[in-house]
């Protein structure tokens, strides 16, 4: 078990998401950076499908009140366990009554603290995600707060003080080494067509700025307005995390994880699915750029992730099998 | 502190690749995604539909073929041609029932005369789902489904159905008119979406069909009875909305913890009664 002792807004309970429930009107809702939480849940030996506390607001302190291996994943910052310095992406084990602080990153926007055996909720249509709008899932379907306690396992790895190589460092990003924009590829949608030569021009050319108006329903960008040949209206249809939609003031909004499942405003491009993690670590008040890209180049773009995910897998086995043999211990020994 | 030290994977489209890599890259992609001789044909015409849906005009929502676009690589959007009628949507519920027998399908999403499909993985060929697609709504008949009747009371008027006046104005009718006519009709939920339970319902009389508002109301109680365009609903979740509100019911549109969920399902009908009226 662990308590949270201090949390601000925002902080809940979430895991790969609830799909199947859209046709209720019911989105998917969980991680916004999936990478980081299956590299977690990797490191720590998890189910894939294990829930984690995403962390959008700092600092962050809870208290394992059982024994509990850990790892915090999506983010650079100053973690410590009773003081003393954690590195992120790396499992460390925690003793009953030692205290986990995550401070404010350095670098990315959304922290996952990831623990063995996963955060034990009731899952409810499938998931543990918790779903804000419908106030359902995760920890009673609403953000932590302080003194709010979360089931654990118990479970502790083995072997700790081992980490993963940040996806990154690892994963070229699509539009070069600019490291002051955001680079998105991302692929013309149903009315693209719709908007003027000019629109078109100014949506890959500019440099959209990240509203203070941006959470995890979806992101308001600011820029020079993107116009359409005629205004329309359209019928309300479905919604998935990465489209980019034009209100009438011009702005687009990339819509998230808490997206609603259906809208009615004309729909520009779609950020595609492997550039989306990079979306979820990025603050507001960043500027994002869209490269244009085909259907072909966005399936391949999930490969280099999975590759990265799969040899991740593999080192982590590799290394508590060699390590367990070191220290003479046999799998499946409590560390 | 050990770190593990990962291979960099083996296909980066953002770096440059050596001249080796290039040819695995390309043999990789051929032996992926190009089909036999064969079926270039096909291929080919699939491609160009979804083309033309992307670059046609404005003018392509009254013409008589549907629209299929991408959605991001995992989703494709159907939308049926026409106007909103019953008779268009009952063609999408059984497209529905047909798509969803396909075994590459996630997730439907049925709108207002659309259905969004969600596949487990990226097709590789979209161009032959639309195909299929098109197919079935050309040869599949209208899908009928006997819902429930629901009746409802509603409060018309007042603070919590605030743009009565406005959509009174738009319609050129006094309110007493715009709300004999909303409980004059007899709707029919077409699609679940937006918020958990929210139902799409068709029967707007048209002289009191009224666009989204500009400006959003930013926090709609659940329960109101609210005009979207040619769309009428019963807001799902208190929230942001840009519906026009006319008036209020007290209604349980959706509990996780019930089976099923929502209380409405497609091919529900509903009617509306004036439980009082606030001018």
């Amino acid at each position: 078990m662990i308590t949270i002792l201090e949390t601000s807004a925002l902080n809940t309970v979430q895991d790969l998401g609830r799909p199947g429930y859209r046709n209720l009107g019911v989105g998917t809702s969980g991680v916004m950076d999936h990478v980081a939480l299956q590299v977690g849940n990797i490191l720590l030996h998890n189910q894939p499908g294990d829930a984690c506390i995403e962390l959008q607001t700092y600092p962050f302190v809870l208290r394992f009140e059982t024994a509990g291996s850990f790892a915090v994943t999506g983010i650079d910052a100053d973690i410590t366990l009773d003081g003393t310095p954690v590195l992120p992406w790396s499992v460390m084990t925690a003793a009953p009554e030692q205290m986990l602080r995550v401070g404010q990153p350095r670098a990315g926007a959304r922290g996952y603290v990831c623990i063995a055996g996963g955060i034990d909720v009731p899952v409810v249509l499938g998931s543990r995600s918790t779903q804000l709008r419908g106030s359902f899932g995760g920890m009673d379907g609403r953000p932590l707060e302080a003194g709010d306690t979360l089931k654990t396992s118990g479970v502790t790895t083995p072997v700790a003080g081992y980490g993963a190589v940040p996806p990154t460092s690892i994963l070229a990003a699509p539009g070069g080494q600019d490291s002051t924009v955001i680079n998105l590829r991302a692929i013309p949608a149903t009315d693209y067509a719709l908007f003027t030569a000019q629109a078109h021009e100014r949506l890959w050319h500019t440099q959209w700025r990240i509203t203070p108006q941006s959470n995890r329903v979806g992101y308001r960008l600011s820029g020079a307005p993107l116009e359409l040949h005629q205004r329309v209206e359209l019928r309300s249809y479905g919604i998935v995390p990465g489209i980019v939609q034009v209100p009438p003031a011009g702005e687009p909004i990339v819509q998230l994880a808490d997206a609603n499942t259906a809208g009615g405003y004309p729909r520009i491009v779609t950020v595609i699915e492997a550039d989306l993690w990079r979306l979820a670590q990025a603050r507001i008040g960043a500027r994002i750029r869209f490269h244009e890209c085909t259907h072909q180049q966005g399936v391949a773009a999930m490969a280099p992730i999975e590759a990265y995910l799969d040899d991740l897998r593999m080192m982590v086995a590799h290394y508590r099998k060699s390590a367990l043999r070191r220290t003479g211990a046999k799998p499946g020994d409590k560390a | 502190m050990h770190w593990l030290s990962l291979p960099p994977p083996a296909i980066s489209l953002g770096q440059a690749p050596d001249a080796a890599t290039l040819v695995s890259l390309r043999l990789w992609f051929d032996c992926r995604t190009l089909p036999p001789p064969v079926a270039w044909l096909a291929l080919f015409q699939g491609l160009w539909i979804l083309n033309t849906d992307i670059t046609r005009n404005v003018g392509h929502r009254t013409d008589a073929a549907p629209t299929i676009s991408m959605i991001g690589t995992r989703a494709m959007l159907f939308e049926a041609p026409g106007a909103f009628t019953m008779a268009h949507q009952r063609r999408i519920w059984a497209l529905m029932e047909a798509a969803q027998a396909r075994p590459d399908v996630q997730e439907l999403i049925p709108g207002v005369t659309n259905l969004m499909l969600v596949f487990s993985t990226p097709p590789e060929q979209p161009g032959h789902v639309a195909d299929w697609l098109r197919h079935a709504w050309e040869t599949l008949p209208e899908r009928h489904i006997k819902g429930r009747l629901f009746e409802i009371g509603v409060r018309y008027g007042g603070a919590l159905g605030e743009d009565l006046a406005a959509v009174a104005a738009h319609a050129g009718l006094p309110p007493q008119d715009v709300i004999s006519i909303h409980h004059g009709s007899e709707y029919t939920v077409c699609a679940i979406g937006s918020a958990p339970g929210f139902g799409y319902l068709h029967g707007l009389d048209p002289r009191i069909a009224t666009p989204r508002k500009a400006v959003p109301s930013l926090k709609m109680l659940a329960g109101t009875v609210t005009i979207g365009g040619m769309q009428a609903g019963i807001s799902a979740l208190t929230g942001p909305n840009g519906w026009n509100s006319i008036g209020y019911t007290e209604i349980c549109l959706f509990d996780p913890h019930r089976e099923p969920p929502a209380l409405f399902a497609i091919g529900d009908r509903i009617r509306f009664y004036p439980e009082s009226i606030e001018l």
